[in-house]
């Protein structure tokens, strides 16, 4: 039960990467750079016995421990926790949805800042991952660049001459390096430009995926843009494609979109994001993606000036927060939808409410 | 509006920008599109598909591919079927197995072939090494099944032995194919990019 004592503490808190704070903060949420790596006397996961598994999460777990500076990370045994406890570290972005959702032997080692995390026995047997609060790749990269070195120290990697690190699916080998920028782009939703946008960057080995709320184009906020190819470019000139060329040109182009906005549209848009705020400062329930939806204006409306006394940190907390699994997790039960909806709209006030004099959240 | 994939209202209404064929809208239930968002940003099994489909209008003919679908790696026993059915490679080996497969379509994904960037600082292990040792791990848990404990402690000790031997930073070894020392990050040229 001490990983259930563990986790009700970690839910009351938010990893460093949400802390809202970092270049381009208020358009970039987190910068997130992933390794790819399997040992190299092993079979790939899908042609792994259980005993294969086994042998790879206690090897891996046991040479872990044994390295310097290790003392702090928190292992996880995956396969032992209750389907809540999976989907909180989903939730947290620490673990992804097919490593939990998966069968067999299984774990993920997390720092206590939540910077870095490693997944054992996910699709390859490790995935190294690092986050970091708005766009900063170099320093997410010499975060996971060292780890792997350390990791590399004690765990004989499948590696070829000519293919580089070896991985389970094609896709990523090469240098298994997958960087992630999450941005929150209202103003290129509102002004409608945002498939003509990511149109013209189809062309530059980027992958771009959005997400749509609910009824309406407004609340498609939150993109994420990825590299594609993982083969043939050294690790800095994939950083270099996200973060110097593609995301850059981004943020540009949403800085235009709120200065048009508010130059031409303030009244609209401060009713509308002053309603989106009023409706968590009162609703009595709120599903999840609603949530989303009204924090989403409510983030804008802070960066352009039009909120003052909310804090953009409050905001990227709350997101996470408000999920199914960590509304269960402070709460310290299980609860069903419809209790959820109704403990969600109580803690965004709570929260909303508690932090227009200082700011703080917890 | 209902969820795609169940019977669920579709709350959430997700547009890939990146399909070919222009913008793909998705409508989804918040279930389903946690577990769509939450997923790797490209699908490999999309990704390999589409790959071998262009590689078949490349010149391979369908009969060809029937053929090269029955070749199975001698040491994971993966087939290519189930290779370019589920996207996902067995074991390291099947790098070199397939090698004249693969190869093309590395350049339909990636539009290279090789890597280039950080290198472990120590010894790889040669493609027929990790075979080895993928095959004698195999064999151990054999020989545990069947009770034979002096057998897997033997090889047991033949694992760790060749464990050892490579990693050894400098090591030299008979079977050099590809095996080379590792130079680190600050050694590698600037500008490796060719795109």
């Amino acid at each position: 039960m001490k990983q259930q004592t563990d986790f009700s503490s970690l839910a009351k808190s938010s990893g460093e990467w949400l802390r809202g704070t970092g270049p381009e903060s208020d358009i970039v949420i987190s910068s997130r750079i992933r390794l790819a790596r399997n040992l190299a006397d092993f079979p790939f996961i899908r042609r792994c016995s259980d005993e294969d598994r086994d042998s790879i999460e206690r090897t891996v777990r046991a040479r872990m421990e044994a390295m310097e500076d290790w003392k702090d990370i928190r292992y996880i045994d995956i396969e032992e926790l209750s389907e809540v406890d999976r989907q909180f570290l989903v939730e947290r972005q620490l673990i992804s949805r097919e490593i939990a959702d998966a069968d067999g032997s299984r774990a993920v080692a997390v720092d206590p800042g939540e910077q870095y995390s490693v997944m054992v026995n996910e699709e390859d047997h490790l995935r190294i991952q690092v986050m970091q609060s708005g766009l900063d790749l170099q320093a997410a990269w010499a975060t996971i660049d060292s780890l792997d070195d350390r990791l590399e120290g004690a765990i004989l990697y499948a590696f070829h001459e000519k293919y580089g690190y070896l991985t389970a699916c094609p896709t990523n080998v090469g240098t298994g390096l997958r960087v992630s920028v999450m941005l929150h782009l209202p103003a290129l939703v509102i002004t409608r430009q945002i498939d003509k946008v990511f149109r013209s960057m189809q062309r530059i080995n980027v992958t771009v995926r959005g997400l749509y709320g609910e009824g309406s184009q407004y609340s498609g906020d939150f993109y994420q843009v990825s590299n594609q190819v993982t083969l043939g470019h050294s690790e800095q000139a994939l950083l270099s494609l996200v973060g110097d060329e593609v995301v850059p040109q981004i943020i540009q182009y949403e800085r235009k979109a709120r200065a048009f906005l508010v130059e031409q549209n303030q009244q609209d848009l401060h009713d509308d994001v002053s309603r989106a705020l009023g409706i968590l400062h009162t609703a009595k329930k709120i599903s999840s993606e609603e949530t989303m939806h009204y924090l989403s204006k409510v983030r804008m409306g802070v960066n352009l000036g039009l909120i003052d006394d909310v804090q953009v940190a409050t905001i990227n907390k709350l997101f996470i927060h408000t999920q199914p699994a960590h509304l269960q997790k402070l709460h310290g039960r299980v609860l069903g939808s419809s209790d959820r909806n109704v403990q969600r709209a109580s803690y965004l006030q709570r929260h909303l409410h508690g932090e227009l004099g200082d700011g703080e959240l917890n | 509006m209902k969820c795609q994939y169940c019977e669920k209202p579709a709350t959430f209404h997700i547009t890939e920008l990146t399909e070919p064929a222009g913008p793909k809208v998705m409508h989804l239930c918040e279930e389903h599109a946690r577990n769509f968002l939450q997923k790797e940003a490209s699908s490999p099994v999309a990704s390999v598909a589409g790959a071998l489909a262009k590689q078949l209008q490349l010149g391979q003919t369908k009969q060809e591919l029937a053929e090269l679908d029955q070749k199975e790696c001698p040491v994971c026993g993966i087939s290519f079927f189930e290779f370019r059915n589920t996207g996902r490679l067995g074991c390291p080996y099947d790098y070199s197995f397939f090698e004249e497969d693969l190869v093309p379509l590395l350049t339909n994904i990636h539009d290279a072939t090789e890597h280039v960037g950080k290198r472990p600082r120590r010894l790889a292990a040669s493609a027929d090494s990790q075979a080895r040792m993928i095959q004698l791990r195999r064999e151990m848990e054999e020989a545990v099944e069947l009770e034979d404990y002096e057998r897997a402690s033997e090889i047991r000790d033949e694992l760790k032995r060749m464990e050892k031997e490579l990693s050894q930073p400098e090591a030299k070894s008979e079977d050099t194919s590809d095996q080379h020392n590792r130079s680190k990050q600050a050694d590698r040229p600037e500008g490796e990019d060719r795109s």
